[in-house]
């Protein structure tokens, strides 16, 4: 298209390229990508997510430039079949180019980490080609999740959902085959698959919904089903109830809440750029985002937003809890991920939608910089243990039969002095995440906070308490991992990572500073609050709050409360080598309760799996085996078959009547044969006389004919 | 000028006397003979036919019978030859090795 036409029309047309950018980055890498250095094949991967990013701010641009013209981008004919008319056509908006932006911005920056961190994986020395691969399922997800933002339906979003699930599944179980230290072993699989079918029940409630939303609303298009909902909410309010309840079931299972939540722990069995950029700052923010889209249908039934508000209020406050009673480096930041995707779901649950989706982008940066902070201890720790195993000579060989875990923060401690920039990069993290003034997490908790304080007291309530115990748990893990002593000679010598790894962390703690000025409570900052309108506004009233000074106060007080209280436990008296967590003793049944997750997965297994397991056990053992296997086939067709052909097919009828029937036709060819070889007696003259009959036979009747 | 039906009368009756003698002598050499009767028997008719329809037609077919009949007698006498060679006989009733 032409210049002069781009700038009177912005650079709409361009929508497809997001996708289609990541997806020739990954065929790149799946073609030619065998010849490429391994540099090369991480830095085609980062280029595409970059030349998608590119894409993004230019359709941002357009968005802004148009004064937040929603643009649809035909692309493709999908299906047309009776009343259903569906397309690929990209919805260029204030919210979708938000997401894009995320989605693209910091997965180019987890790219780019991804190429030193995969390069320092213990266990690409088994499997180079798997580095490829990597980067292949990374390109997959940033296309995927861009179908997802931009898709114009519920349908095309759906199979953006979909396509984001497969990538999560694919790249949890990324080392399917053998454990962190490269062990064979089947448990980042089995986490893998855990995943995907707890999404799948998720999905289903999705699915329902889009059921119910075609039946009723005649349509999968958002214009369309927003046009038509409020008459039927009018009506019969009870259907869009059910269309948003059985959505948030699929939000429930993708942004990991109560009750689905529990896969999300499990997928930090895959790579920390995965856990970063798919486990805390994009996918499961898709739940986030569907709300807010379908922000047009919820608030139409306020009692179902009564049921997501405290949904995600209690998830943020459970998730919060639990992670007090972790030792897993990145079991901590995933139950942290969860309590902060609670804070989010009651956010748009409440309507406000400005504030849920600044929480996510700001959220987007912190914990993606606490993750691959993390990622980038882990490896610290992993290189000190290589160097302490290679100290001991001889010894070193006993040292490896022990089960080391590099991502046990009680076998951390100290790493201040051994990690001065990954620390300096958590401290940044932790902050932000903690809702310590001005970090970014602040403007966009405190926002939270806010409305919950003005509209719903028992979500206020429930979120302040959460965010107490997000900073004590933060504070607990800043003391156990960067401070005292070292508690393994494996922290003792860990090194720090090189400069592809913290450069891109560099970016994200500048995010993470300055990303709440994208909204600030004061006169004339609410950027990103106008910015959300265009989009909210036909439907919902943005609410352009000022800054309370109590809320605020009081969240900031219980931050820097709960620091002091974990500065008193974990910091005043660091934790000494083999000594149990100094609350194991005060807090009793109570402790033993979060560091086993409330026992939650043992509750699941007890009443749904192991049910589950015993119907499909009786169902193997009973009815396919003894009922259609042994009575069924054996008894029922099998033993018919023998007493029918004992019956039928006795002596006297087969050798009787059947063979005898078959013998017969033998004699009578056979009888045949014989009576006619006469003919050939093999004298000249009766084969001459037979001729002369023919020809006299012929002639008559051809004369007297 | 001689009527038709007495060429074709005498046709018949040497074709007639050829087929019999083809069905009832046992010397092939006669066989033979019998055939050869026969072939003329059939180019008396097709001369005399010809005669009266004015037509060359069945004058020319004529000159093939006797050139094939000739080819058929050096066929003929050259099997006879060779069959008496084997046998030390030309009775055509010997010759009944190939009866089913």
């Amino acid at each position: 298209m032409l210049l002069s036409e781009a700038t009177t029309t912005g650079f709409f047309y361009l929508a497809p390229w997001i996708v289609f950018f990541p997806v020739i980055g990954l065929l790149l890498n799946i073609i030619i990508g065998g010849r490429l250095p391994e540099r090369g094949i991480g830095w085609l991967a980062s280029a595409a997510s970059f030349a998608s990013f590119v894409v993004s701010v230019l359709l941002a641009y357009s968005v802004w430039a148009g004064h937040g013209h929603v643009e649809s981008v035909f692309l493709a004919e999908w299906m047309h079949i009776g009343a259903l008319q569906l397309d690929w056509t990209f919805r260029v908006d204030t919210l979708s180019t938000t997401m894009m932006l995320v989605v693209s911005g910091v997965g180019t920056l987890i790219h780019i980490y991804a190429i030193g961190y995969m390069h320092e994986d213990v266990r690409f020395k088994n499997d180079p080609g798997r580095f490829r691969r990597f980067f292949v399922f990374l390109n997959l997800f940033i296309a995927m999740m861009m179908i997802l933002v931009s898709g114009d339906s519920y349908l095309m979003l759906f199979v953006g959902w979909e396509g984001v699930g497969l990538c999560s599944f694919l790249l949890i179980g990324f080392w399917y085959d053998m454990d962190t230290l490269g062990r064979p072993s089947w448990a980042n699989s089995n986490a893998g698959n855990k995943a995907f079918i707890t999404n799948r029940i998720g999905d289903f409630g999705f699915l329902i919904a889009g059921f119910l939303m075609f039946t009723y609303l005649g349509s999968f298009q958002f214009d369309q089903v927003f046009a038509v909902a409020p008459d039927l909410a009018h009506h019969h309010p009870e259907i869009i109830i059910a269309i948003t309840l059985f959505m948030l079931v699929g939000v429930a299972g993708k942004s990991a809440q109560i009750p689905l939540y529990v896969w999300l722990p499990d997928a930090m069995a895959g790579p920390t750029p995965v856990s970063a950029l798919i486990h805390a700052a994009t996918m499961v923010t898709a739940g986030v985002y569907l709300i807010a889209r379908s922000a047009p249908l919820y608030t139409l039934v306020p009692a179902a937003q009564y049921v997501v508000a405290f949904i995600g209020a209690m998830t943020a406050l459970f998730a919060a809890t639990i992670a007090v009673g972790q030792y897993d480096i990145k079991k901590v930041l995933a139950y942290s991920t969860i309590s902060q995707l609670g804070f989010m779901v009651a956010a748009v649950g409440m309507g406000a939608y400005v504030a849920g989706m600044f929480h996510l982008v700001t959220h987007a940066f912190f914990k993606a910089l606490l993750f691959l902070s993390a990622g980038s201890v882990i490896l610290g720790v992993e290189r000190g243990h290589h160097h302490a195993a290679h100290g001991h000579g001889h010894h070193g060989d006993d040292h490896h039969e022990e089960v080391f875990d590099p991502g046990d923060m009680r076998n951390m401690g100290g790493m201040r002095k051994t990690m001065p920039v990954t620390f300096w990069l958590y401290m940044i993290g932790t902050l932000a995440l903690a809702g310590i003034f001005p970090f970014a997490g602040f403007w966009s908790k405190d926002e939270i906070l806010l409305d919950a304080s003005l509209h719903y007291k028992g979500v206020y309530y429930l979120l302040a308490i959460a965010a107490f115990f997000t900073a004590f748990y933060m504070g607990r893990q800043i003391w156990m991992v960067f401070f005292g002593e070292a508690r393994h000679e494996a922290a003792e010598k860990a090194e720090e990572s090189p400069g592809i790894i913290t450069v891109p962390l560099m970016v994200l703690a500048a995010l993470s500073v300055l990303g709440g000025a994208l909204n600030l409570p004061f006169d004339g900052f609410h950027n990103f609050g106008h910015w959300l309108e265009y989009t909210f506004e036909p439907f919902v009233h943005v609410e352009a709050l000022p800054l309370d000074l109590v809320v605020a106060g009081t969240s900031t007080l219980l931050a820097l409360i709960a620091i002091f209280i974990s500065w008193l436990i974990y910091g005043r008296n660091p934790l000494k080598k083999g000594q149990p967590d100094p609350l194991k003793k005060p807090l009793g049944f109570i402790f033993t309760g979060m560091e086993n997750k409330w026992f939650v997965d043992e509750g699941y297994f007890a009443v749904f799996i192991n049910r589950y397991v015993d119907l499909a056990n009786f169902l193997a053992d009973h009815v396919d085996w003894r009922f259609w296997h042994d009575w069924f086939h054996d008894k029922v067709i099998a033993g018919t078959y023998n007493w029918l052909s004992n019956i039928a097919l006795n002596r006297y009828a087969d050798q009787r009547g059947i063979d005898a029937f078959f013998d017969g036709w033998g004699k009578v060819t056979k009888y045949l044969s014989a009576s006619m070889r006469r003919v050939q007696n093999g004298f000249v003259r009766s084969y001459a006389l037979s001729v002369l009959l023919g020809v006299v036979l012929i002639l008559g009747y051809l004369l007297l004919k | 000028m001689v009527p038709e039906t007495y060429y074709i009368a005498l046709s018949a009756i040497l074709f007639t006397i050829g087929a019999l003698g083809v069905l009832i002598r046992r010397n092939a050499l006669i066989i033979f003979m019998s055939v050869e009767l026969m072939l003329n028997a059939a180019n008396l008719a097709f001369v005399a036919f010809a005669n009266t329809y004015g037509q060359l037609s069945g004058q020319i077919i004529v000159f093939f019978v006797i050139a094939v009949a000739a080819a058929e007698v050096a066929v003929g006498l050259a099997l006879i030859v060779a069959i008496f060679k084997t046998k030390k006989s030309i009775d055509v009733d010997q010759m009944s090795s190939l009866k089913g």
